[in-house]
């Protein structure tokens, strides 16, 4: 079961009532590996994802995570699981200290019920290590998190993932609400959780933002995938028209300049 | 984009490191204080004190005077600690005060008519309360309507049944009596009425450390247990807040609901809790005052909601939630004391305390609107 990739879905169905959201997405994750999921608004980049993360229960279609089949009643499972879904904005409460965000949810208890407590001291250095390991320093964890920029938020957010254990990182497009040097600093981290084995799922509809970290591809077009393309097989330019449905892009390309 | 394109080409865990912001301030002590949300309140007792010390009459500060203070505070603090739990958790609750005179009642009628032992009714009273605060829970979180109406309703709801229930259980009177003689003598209504310490209060007096009657009684022979109960639960209350898992739930729950699910807290079950505390708080506070006063009647705890939640907000709860303390409300309730009572030891007619309040409520939220923008760096 080495071989077999961590996370595998094969012709996923996903209706909700009469909207079919998704009609047979198959695509598959591996260690060391990063798949840039693209799509357009509404191609069924967020059901797909919450479908992943166990938000959503698939209609019909296989789960597979290291090859054995799964079905997840809740995000709790999908995290037991190893499955980590890093959302966009709904991941950090900014009046919250950068410590007890980090450990939110999974707080370390010491001592007897009904005296069990934190010990945030222990909390404070680990996250202090973590962040400085990424390159982020922070001099107080008690610091709010309203204080650090979006980039460092996302960071945060996915290092308290890796923390924790995740074998899988499902990124919400972490990159779309920030700035150049942002978006670096995410990218190269998401480039240094690749390094440590993780797979990472890069959910984005910046093409450029993809082809930077991306190992492989698969485009999402009104809920099926539009193929899978290795890094070697397919050019930026190409990319950008698969997602965005070919000619139309092409046509508006080329009145505007060939800018977009 | 030169960089966000070819990060591969650079070897990441050193780049990574040449991002430290430089132009983050070292954190000095007073933005570390500033950060504690009780500041306000603090700031607030040390005014309102250094205004009664210069005008009120020196009594007001003897031992007496002091537990006159205490002894009112010490009920609204109840709830305020309470109230300001369940602020903190992002909901309000309304209906309080009138939760207060509905759980007077009931335990009243536990008592008199069904003529339970003390302890049974206790028990029956807060089990009750705790179901009604369950209910307010559980219809907020799954209606998804705000807290602020469905408490709203619940304001009248139980402050009406509280009236009807009265009439319904004495004939026509709004009052119950005969609550103090039912209770009987013993260690539970030790616990929940009159007062503390007197012993060590004897002795504080034979020593002449405090002041006492020519006889030799000390002239306050103890502590009101409400006042036990008021610091009692605030250490409670911080301590859960700050040190224990649940208190990051709550202020997880109240920061943003969302963000707290997906992290894995159990926000609806919080925030039952919370409205079941709040509701058990305000049956406290009935228990411990009816006990004393021998009686129960419908304009118990009468606009006590608004009391607390201003408390809390002096203690600097946010209306939004997601940041607050529970020492803050316990010095807000303590402010609200002094300023009600101590008018009474000054020349200042009584009734510029409403006038207090409101300007001290203004104020609060003025000032912790201005710490949440510098805790979160907001602009």
């Amino acid at each position: 079961m080495a071989d077999s990739p961590l996370i595998e879905i094969r012709n996923l169905v996903k209706h909700f009532g009469s909207v079919i959201a998704l009609s047979g997405v198959s695509m598959s994750v591996g260690r060391g590996e990063v798949l840039c999921l693209l799509g357009d608004n509404g191609a069924g980049k967020s059901t797909l994802i919450k479908t992943l993360s166990g938000v959503h229960k698939p209609t019909s279609g296989e789960y597979l995570v290291e090859g054995r089949s799964v079905a997840f009643a809740s995000p709790r499972d999908a995290l037991d699981a190893g499955i980590a879904t890093v959302y966009q904005d709904l991941a950090m409460i900014p009046l919250m200290s950068v410590t007890r965000n980090f450990f939110m949810g999974r707080e370390p208890v010491k001592g007897v019920w009904p005296f069990r407590y934190v010990d945030f001291d222990h909390c404070d250095t680990v996250t202090r290590e973590e962040m400085h390991r990424i390159g982020i320093d922070v001099r107080d964890p008690h610091q709010a998190v309203g204080t650090l920029s979006g980039g460092e938020r996302q960071c945060v957010a996915i290092a308290r993932a890796v923390y924790f254990g995740a074998k899988v990182l499902i990124l919400d497009e972490p990159t779309s609400a920030l700035g150049v040097a942002q978006t670096s600093m995410v990218l190269k981290y998401i480039h240094q959780v690749r390094s440590k084995g993780l797979g990472v799922i890069f959910i984005t509809h910046n093409v450029r933002h993809a082809y930077a970290v991306g190992d492989r591809f698969t485009v999402l077009n009104r809920g099926k995938t539009l193929g899978t393309h290795a890094k070697s097989e397919i050019k930026i330019d190409e990319l950008q028209n698969l997602m965005a449905g070919g000619k139309e892009l092409q046509a508006v390309s080329e009145e505007l300049g060939g800018m977009v | 984009m030169v960089t966000a394109s070819q990060p591969a080409a650079a070897s990441p865990a050193n780049t990574v490191k040449a991002l430290q912001d430089e132009r983050l301030k070292e954190v000095s002590l007073i933005t570390k204080i500033m950060r504690r949300p009780e500041l306000g309140a603090m700031a607030g007792l040390v005014l309102v004190t250094i205004f009664f010390l210069s005008t009120a009459d020196a009594s007001m500060f003897s031992l007496a005077g002091l537990m006159n203070i205490l002894s009112p505070a010490s009920q609204l603090g109840i709830l305020a600690i309470a109230a300001a739990l369940l602020m903190i958790g992002g909901e309000f609750d309304l209906s309080i005060g009138s939760m207060v005179a509905f759980a007077g009642l009931i335990f009243g009628g536990f008592l008199v008519l069904s003529g339970w032992p003390l302890l049974l009714a206790i028990t029956a009273t807060f089990a009750v309360a705790a179901l009604l605060g369950g209910l307010n829970g559980q219809l907020v979180i799954r209606t998804r309507l705000p807290s602020f109406i469905v408490t709203l309703a619940f304001l009248f709801i139980l402050r009406g049944l509280s009236l009807v229930g009265l009439k319904w259980a004495t004939g026509g009177s709004t009052q119950l009596r005969g609550v103090g003689e039912r209770a009987g003598d013993g260690i539970v209504r030790e616990i929940f009425s009159g007062n503390a310490l007197e012993g060590l209060f004897s002795w504080l007096a034979a020593n002449n450390i405090i002041a006492k009657f020519p006889n030799g009684t000390p002239t306050v022979t103890g502590v009101p247990v409400s006042i036990l109960w008021f610091i009692g639960l605030a250490l409670l209350a911080t301590w859960v807040l700050l040190r224990t898992r649940a208190g990051n739930w709550i202020f997880a729950a109240g920061g943003d609901a969302n963000a707290a699910r997906n992290s894995g807290v159990p926000v609806d079950r919080v925030k039952t809790v919370l409205f079941m505390l709040t509701a058990c708080a305000a049956a406290l506070v009935a228990i411990l005052t009816v006990i004393d006063a021998g009686s129960t009647d419908a304009r118990r705890g009468f606009q006590k909601e608004f009391e607390a939640i201003i408390a809390a907000v002096i203690g600097g709860c946010l209306l939004t939630g997601g940041y607050g303390s529970a020492i803050g409300a316990f010095f807000g309730a303590i402010i609200f004391g002094m300023v009600s009572i101590g008018l009474t030891y000054t020349r200042f007619d009584s009734d510029w305390f409403q006038v207090f309040l409101g300007g001290m409520l203004l104020l609060a939220v003025l000032f912790n609107n201005f710490i949440r923008k510098k805790v979160t760096g907001e602009r």
